[in-house]
């Protein structure tokens, strides 16, 4: 039997659309920016049609050396992802036992989590410099800091991208079938082997979900990167700092490449998590085929 | 830093290849619960080390004192003092710092609003009136892309759009409804509140949505049965029920638009005084007892909302 839609439906799907446009409408906007004509400027209409913005910022604009930035930002996300997911995988199943300090774990993933971003920066970039400062009185004078990309900025990323990690894989678990992996133990599997050949491939989608959010979280920070990187910029805080300066597109350009990026990433992420649930749907669960 | 390989083998005793018996008594010496700190551990460490001892930090340097160009680690209560400077002195006029928190409330009211509002609703129509499963993970996807791109770039987005001479300007300008293109569209407050709306609504979508996929449909139709109109279900029945989720998304937006400062910053010109600015601008100018001091307020407010909100519900309980 089918009913028709009642009229509410279409009032929200209205509001719906709305919202979308209003997502997406003002990105795409300078994405089709970044390719004004040479003489074009920040705003509608278009002068002209080239690549003359983007081709611009591969040479160099001369203001930032945004090439070094690009990849000390890809540089930190790929590592940001590669440790958000492992240690949200062993925290997880960590989590489907009790143990002490359960809640100590969960309440700081969740303050972290809430607790003003800028309020965790400040902290990070005091710690490293009261580092610093004991370094350079009790040991090397010429000491410069340890505040970098891959300590402190590491860190402060990390901040931000475990605790989603962490509530991905309470996700993951709430709907977990654990007769699949008591099966796997009574068929003689050890507790890595059913890990490896039972849960892993299960929950393999989701943890590429988690690499998807560690590494566009790490991209695009802003606010925790602020204090905490150190001597370098990423990509984000130098496109903050042009945002002040620049009257050129090139600065939709730069936002475009970025951009461009994150939709990689994505796409690849979401390809992947797509083709491997069609795999599971087709083959039927394939945990246990390495024990064959 | 460790591999995944690494945590798993220490973590799973079993995973030493070799002989049974050895394997066996590996098992026996590891306990389970020796096991879950090996799995847990290296997350606890990384909390531990860049977000509690820092906080920790941060209350212990707002009592230190410091001159134009470093910290001297004595006890002083400058990082405070400067701050509420002329609070009661200027009374029954308000000092800097208790203008600069009620406009931050403000924002972050007006933003708390028009988020739970657009939220409740988008996540409404995609919890009860997208019926199909493919529609309703697409469409989610739909409103969870932009999370994954710039913030940044999503702000800058809107000065073509609302800038002197942007979209919005040009066409009011051409269709005769304004003769100076408005001023108050870009670098202003409306601006901010836009900015945040357009970026944090992500924020009350999801834990709402979440909640109201949990409602039993059959709920609904009792409610309906019984010859509730479908607005006394939603009042009597819907939004009780996906109070969990208002709360925890209200709580996300809350504390993001009381810390921010790259929004305000940037949507409003440089122009506008907020809670994180202060804090911004305090580090900018090496104060950094002062800015510690100011963190430590702003945690304490932030805290203090977040109690009373979750007097509401149990988090926990919620995940």
């Amino acid at each position: 039997m089918k009913e028709g839609r009642p009229r509410s439906f279409y009032v929200l799907a209205i509001f719906f659309a709305a919202y979308t446009l209003f997502l997406y409408g003002p990105m795409i906007a300078i994405y089709v920016l970044s390719f004004q004509g040479p003489q074009g400027g920040l705003t509608f209409p278009m002068n002209g049609v080239s690549t003359f913005w983007i081709a611009k910022l591969f040479q160099g604009t001369g203001i930032v050396d945004l090439g070094a930035a690009f990849r000390r930002s890809l540089l930190l996300g790929i590592i940001v992802m590669i440790v958000t997911v492992v240690l949200s995988v062993a925290a997880g199943m960590a989590f489907r036992r009790k143990f002490k300090a359960q809640s100590i774990l969960f309440y700081s993933a969740i303050a972290s989590l809430i607790v003003p971003s800028i309020i965790t920066s400040l902290g990070i970039s005091l710690e490293f410099r009261i580092i610093d400062d004991l370094i350079k009185a009790h040991w090397n004078e010429n000491f410069e800091t340890s505040m970098g990309l891959l300590t402190s900025g590491l860190g402060a990323h990390l901040t931000w991208t475990l605790p989603f990690g962490l509530l991905i894989m309470f996700a993951i678990f709430n709907r977990f079938d654990p007769r699949l992996e008591e099966a796997a133990r009574d068929l003689g599997a050890t507790p890595w082997q059913a890990f490896r050949h039972v849960v892993l491939p299960i929950i393999l989608p989701s943890v590429i979900g988690i690499g998807l959010f560690g590494f566009t979280l790490s991209w695009d920070e802003l606010a925790r990167s602020s204090q905490a990187i150190g001597a370098v910029n990423t990509l984000p805080l130098d496109l903050q700092g042009l945002t002040t300066t620049v009257t050129n597109p090139d600065i939709y350009a730069l936002g475009t490449i970025i951009s461009a990026v994150s939709f990689a990433v994505i796409t690849l992420a979401l390809g992947t998590i797509h083709m491997l649930n069609k795999r599971q749907a087709a083959k039927g669960s394939d945990a246990g085929k390495g024990l064959v | 830093m460790d591999t995944s390989e690494d945590i798993l083998q220490q973590a799973s005793p079993d995973l030493v290849r070799g002989s049974g018996t050895a394997r066996a008594a590996k098992a026996a010496r590891l306990s389970p619960s020796f096991v879950s700190w090996l799995q847990a551990g290296p997350m606890m460490l990384v909390f531990l080390a860049f977000f509690l001892i820092p906080l920790v930090f941060v209350v212990i340097v707002s009592f230190w004192d410091y001159n134009e160009y470093q910290l001297l680690p004595a006890f002083s209560g400058r990082g405070y003092t400067d701050t509420f400077e002329g609070c009661i002195a200027q009374l029954p006029d308000l000092c800097t710092i208790a203008k600069t928190y009620l406009k931050t409330l403000k924002l972050c009211f007006l933003v708390w609003a028009i988020t739970l509002f657009i939220g409740f609703w988008v996540a409404y129509f995609l919890a009860f009136h997208v019926k199909s499963r493919t529609w309703q993970m697409g469409l989610s996807l739909l409103c969870t892309i932009p999370f994954w791109t710039s913030n940044v770039i999503r702000m800058i987005a809107w000065i073509p759009l609302l800038g002197r001479n942007g979209l919005v300007n040009s066409g009011l300008v051409k269709t005769g409804a304004i003769n100076q293109p408005l001023e108050w569209l870009l670098f202003s407050e409306f601006s901010v509140v836009l900015a945040l709306v357009h970026l944090f609504t992500f924020f009350m979508v999801v834990p709402i949505f979440n909640s109201m996929v949990r409602i039993d449909k059959s709920l609904i139709e009792a409610a309906y049965d019984a010859g509730a109109a479908g607005f006394q279900t939603l009042v009597n029945v819907i939004i009780p029920l996906a109070k969990p989720g208002i709360v925890i998304g209200s709580i996300f937006v809350i504390t993001i638009v009381m810390g921010d400062f790259i929004t305000i910053g940037v949507m409003g010109g440089q122009q506008i005084a907020a809670a994180g600015k202060i804090i911004e601008t305090r580090v900018n100018a090496l104060q950094f007892p002062a800015a510690a001091a100011n963190a430590v307020i702003l945690l304490v407010i932030t805290f203090l909302i977040i109690t009373m909100m979750s007097r509401i519900v149990d988090i926990k309980k919620e995940l």
